[in-house]
């Protein structure tokens, strides 16, 4: 709190997010002279694939891999930029005009920058099979954080089921810190092979070709793999205690679990850009949808530039250098340096995203969920906090509702506290279904400030104008 | 009644509005055994029905037109049936409550404010006799008992009362379509021609024929009303909601900015600005409605907000409704206000067996929108 | 559920859950700190009373909402453990207290 005390009411460039993309953001800028102000909700910087990265106890260097202690670097660097990291900060509004509404320890603030990026980074897909809210059901990526931040390994019956690249190197991480896994349930379609085998080519070229590989082995040779599952269902009354699945052609099994650990692959974090009203678009083959960029990553509001897997999901290299086009851009429009030293510095950070862009097109496809995983059916949770399940949806469909929003208003789908960040693709996805059109025609819920929740009385301390005043009394 | 038909169109009645006005109105006429078509727009439309603040509210409308007063007593009376039949027939619950409402100020300042114009209203000539009282702060903490100190006062009226408008929203359309009213969305009008018998609607998907016509779109009625020698003088004002997490209850009767849902979520509301069609939320204003809200609950300090939403209420000159017929191009009519969940049973249950009929009885001439024609008078 | 790797001693930490003290380490969230001590589930749902736990961890679902030192409905993952903490798991719809 006392560096927030500290912080002055506008600086040049507000960086939302520490992870790779914000931290190198913020390096880059700051380095280059721009006042830059970095803003995460985490208590200590690296965002979610470098978690704790300064402080996980977790030593062992094996354990988590060469990939993760990468991260020290780019904190390494950031400490010695002269940016302001303010931990710990929640960024609930984000304006056109640039003001910045946070909570931090408590309370709101407000602060002006002249120019913002979002490195706001992704999330887990969610996963709406029966049961996906049973305590006990988690997803990877949730215990990949127990890992990091905590040293925790589950024990106990633990089943691991979904599809991607995270999937497998979870289990990785498990079985390098001594834990347990019964199985894992492979959900990738066996015709993935298929679509991704003409982009097989270019991913030879990839660094991360020969580390997948050996990864996969790595799993497969210690634990049972079932693939090709289809269905997949969680039994439990106030607890996950078994897995029915189904897989290929052969007759549904059970299975008893402690711990289901779910995961299909991860979305963009968008709910702040689609607040501030930055355009978004619906990439096929990731299967979500992404905002509209150019290649400094400025989005269609000028002010606002969006770097990292929130701006589409290619990964923590990539996620860095695009952090450093977009400073090198804000650096430029505020004036630090023209448009010959922005070009020219921007040479290296380019030829990275090409080299470690090779092959993404060919993991997109390879691990694209099921539909039967994205699009629920029956009776099956789509919206968890408000509980309104797939086959309501479908219902409110057959009345006319032929988006997202109109859909909220008929069934209040994606109004509880998770803002839609759970259920915003699922409902996207089951009204295209059920139209029968892309997600593309059906478009995404329209967001609005707090994107997340504050308190009245935190609400209440903001500045209020005689005009806001006025607004709102009534004779 | 409409010209002979040469060829009888497919449809009785064209709403264009699938908002709350449109809907109420055309489950109305459905329900009246006419074929309705309902014409709206897409998931992304001015559509003030998703947003607003559900009261159904009786106390202090009307100052400057006694009619409206009546209009809204009216419908306020009706609603308590409008929801039982919705009910009865679509199993939906709208939670329609009529434990009346209060108006509460924060100063000794604000509660005269009240009182005075509460004095002007009641005592217009033709003014609609209901009751309703001012009461000092302990009167209110009796009925309200977590309001706070800072509460110097406020206004009841036992007869009003709100109801979950989104629901009122779904019932109305699934009441509507199972009664064979076709709800068409996508089906934004463009352009509207007065033909022999009829009216031919042309929308972003084609065509459509219809007998009568309604326009219920509410801005969009300001483009739509000169096609068929009507006016439809409307702007958008926007209005500000704050909402809350769920909640226990702790509020037993509705405030005209504070209500909680059968949800539990508390709504917080409503600013009134002119912002043309900017829809967008703002600090500046939520803040003046969290800190007044926080003024008159203490409690509700600790909630957590989830959301913010704008929406754009339709507003004519003098703030109240317009019902019309046209003089050039008979069977079409007009229906546009701002407060389309207090009227809904008059739209429903009043209106729509007029506009079946095919014409506005006498009473409903102050409506009318030629008001605006005649230069105001000192 | 869960157990803690043999890695270096990282200070405890003493708070309650549900009035029981409970040992968690410096750096868990509460949520991790409610996992290792075994809860799954944290809390009923506000809308059907169903049992619910922490299930992203990292502040997108909000099903690991918990009371807090007496606040309730925070994110038990967001929030880190302090010495004397007092956590509550929580039933329903939140009560606002006087
Ligand atoms: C749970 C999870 C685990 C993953 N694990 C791995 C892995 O082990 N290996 C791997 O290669 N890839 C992993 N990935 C993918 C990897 O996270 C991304 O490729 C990479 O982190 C993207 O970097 P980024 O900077 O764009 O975003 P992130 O690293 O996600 O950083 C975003 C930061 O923004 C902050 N933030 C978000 N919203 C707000 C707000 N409103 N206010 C304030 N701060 C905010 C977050 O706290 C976070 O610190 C994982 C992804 C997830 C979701
Ligand atoms: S576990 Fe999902 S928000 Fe905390």
């Amino acid at each position: 709190m006392s560096k927030t005390a500290a912080l002055n009411p506008s600086c040049q460039l507000v960086v939302i997010g520490a992870g790779p993309a914000g931290l190198a953001a913020a390096t880059t800028a700051a380095k280059l002279g721009v006042d830059t102000v970095l803003l995460d909700e985490q208590p200590a910087p690296g965002g979610q694939i470098y978690r704790a990265i300064t402080e996980t106890p977790v030593t062992k260097r094996s354990i988590l891999g060469m990939d993760y202690w990468h991260g020290a670097e780019l904190v390494t660097a950031f400490r010695s930029s002269g940016a302001r990291h303010v931990p710990g900060t929640t960024v609930w509004s984000v304006t056109r005009e640039g003001e910045i509404g946070f909570s931090v320890g408590g309370a709101a603030r407000l602060i002006e920058a002249e120019r913002i990026i979002l490195a706001t980074g992704a999330q887990e897909r969610p996963f709406p099979i029966p049961g996906w809210t049973l305590p006990g059901v988690m997803t990877a990526g949730a215990a990949q954080i127990l890992l990091k931040a905590s040293g925790m390994v589950a024990e106990g019956r633990v089943v691991l089921a979904g599809t991607g690249p995270l999937l497998w190197l979870l289990a990785a991480q498990y079985l390098r810190a001594g834990g347990r896994i019964v199985t894992v349930l492979d959900t990738t379609p066996p015709a993935n092979r298929r679509a991704a085998l003409p982009y097989l080519p270019n991913f030879l070229g990839s660094d991360y070709l020969g580390a997948g590989i050996a990864l996969l082995r790595e799993v497969k040779a210690r634990v049972p793999v079932i693939g090709d599952v289809r269905s997949l269902r969680l039994l439990g009354e106030n607890r996950v205690r078994e897995v029915v699945y189904q897989s290929g052609t052969a007759p549904e099994r059970r299975i008893g679990a402690d711990l289901v650990l779910l995961h299909q692959g991860v979305v963009p974090n968008l709910n702040l850009a689609n607040a501030i009203g930055c355009r978004q678009e619906w990439h096929e083959d990731q299967l979500c949808f992404v905002p509209v960029i150019d290649a400094w990553g400025t989005s269609s509001i000028e002010r606002v530039a969006i770097a990292g897997d929130g701006a589409g999901i290619a990964g923590a290299r990539i996620a860095a250098e695009r952090g450093r086009l977009a400073a090198l851009e804000a650096a430029h429009r505020l004036g630090r340096i023209d448009a010959y030293r922005r070009d020219a510095e921007a040479v290296a950070p380019r030829r990275a995203i090409t080299r470690f862009d090779k092959g993404r097109r060919f993991i997109d496809l390879m691990y694209r969920p099921r539909a039967e995983h994205r699009v629920p059916q029956g009776d099956t949770l789509a919206c968890r906090c408000e509980e309104i399940t797939a086959q309501q949806i479908v219902e409110a469909v057959k009345l006319g509702s032929t988006g997202p929003n109109q859909m909220k208003s008929l069934l209040r789908c994606g109004m509880g506290p998770c803002q839609g960040r759970l259920c915003g693709l699922t409902i996207t996805e089951l009204i295209a279904s059920a139209r029968g059109v892309s997600p593309a025609d059906v478009g995404y819920f329209r967001l609005r400030p707090p994107i997340k929740p504050i308190t009245l009385a935190e609400l209440a301390s903001l500045p209020k104008s005689e005009a806001a005043v006025q607004a709102v009394v009534r004779g | 009644m409409p010209a002979p038909e040469t060829s009888p169109p497919l449809f009785d009645v064209a709403v264009v509005g699938g908002g709350l006005v449109g809907t109420a109105i055309a489950w109305g006429l459905a329900r009246q055994g006419q074929r309705v078509a309902v014409l709206d727009e897409g998931d992304v439309a001015i559509r003030p029905s998703r947003g607003n603040f559900a009261l159904v509210w009786l106390q202090s409308k009307g100052l400057g037109m006694p009619a409206y007063a009546a209009w809204t007593k009216h419908s306020t009376d009706l609603w308590t049936g409008l929801a039982a039949e919705l009910r009865e027939e679509t199993g939906i619950d709208v939670a329609y409550e009529r434990r009346g409402g209060f108006q509460l100020a924060l100063s000794e300042a604000e509660v005269a404010a009240r009182a005075a114009m509460q004095r002007r209203l009641h005592s217009q000539p033709d003014m609609v006799v209901y009751p309703y009282e001012m009461l000092d702060h302990d009167a209110v903490a009796r009925m309200l008992p977590a309001i706070g100190p800072e509460v110097a006062g406020g206004s009841y009226c036992p007869l009003d009362g709100h109801c979950n408008s989104l629901r009122l929203l779904r019932a109305l359309h699934t009441g509507m379509q199972r009664r064979g009213a076709r709800y068409l969305p996508e089906h934004r009008v463009e352009h509207i021609d007065p033909q022999a018998g009829g009216f031919r609607l042309r929308h972003q998907k084609g065509e459509l024929h219809a007998g009568k016509l309604v326009l219920a779109s509410g801005i969009g009625n300001a483009r739509l009303a000169p096609m068929v020698g009507l006016a439809a003088p409307v702007r958008p004002q926007r209005g500000q909601i704050v909402v809350t997490e769920r909640l226990r209850p702790f509020l037993p009767y509705p405030v005209a900015t504070i209500r909680q849902t059968d949800d539990g979520t508390v709504l917080l509301g409503d600013s009134q600005e002119e912002a043309g069609l900017d829809d967008s939320v703002g600090s500046e204003v939520t803040a003046v409605i969290a800190d007044r809200a926080v003024r008159m609950f203490p409690r509700l300090a600790q909630a957590n907000v989830v959301r913010s939403w704008a929406a754009l209420r339709v507003m004519t000159p003098d703030g109240f409704p317009i019902y019309d017929e046209s003089q050039t191009a008979p069977g079409a009519f007009l229906a546009t206000c701002h407060s389309g969940v207090t009227l809904a049973a008059s739209h429903a249950l009043a209106l729509a067996p007029m506009l079946a009929g095919g014409s506005l009885p006498a009473q409903m001439r102050a409506f009318t929108a030629r008001r605006f024609d005649v230069p105001p008078t000192a | 559920m869960f157990r803690r790797l043999p890695e270096p001693a990282v200070a405890p930490v003493s708070i309650t859950i549900d009035g029981m003290p409970v040992e968690a380490r410096e750096g868990d969230s509460v949520a991790a700190a409610l996992l290792a001590a075994g809860h799954a589930r944290c809390r009923s749902s506000s809308v059907s009373d169903a049992p619910r736990g922490p299930y992203c961890m990292m502040g997108v679902c909000f099903d690991c909402l918990v009371e807090i030192d007496g606040a309730a409905n925070r994110q038990a993952c967001m929030v880190r453990v302090a010495p004397g903490m007092r956590v509550a798991t929580q039933d329903g719809r939140r009560e606002l207290r006087a």
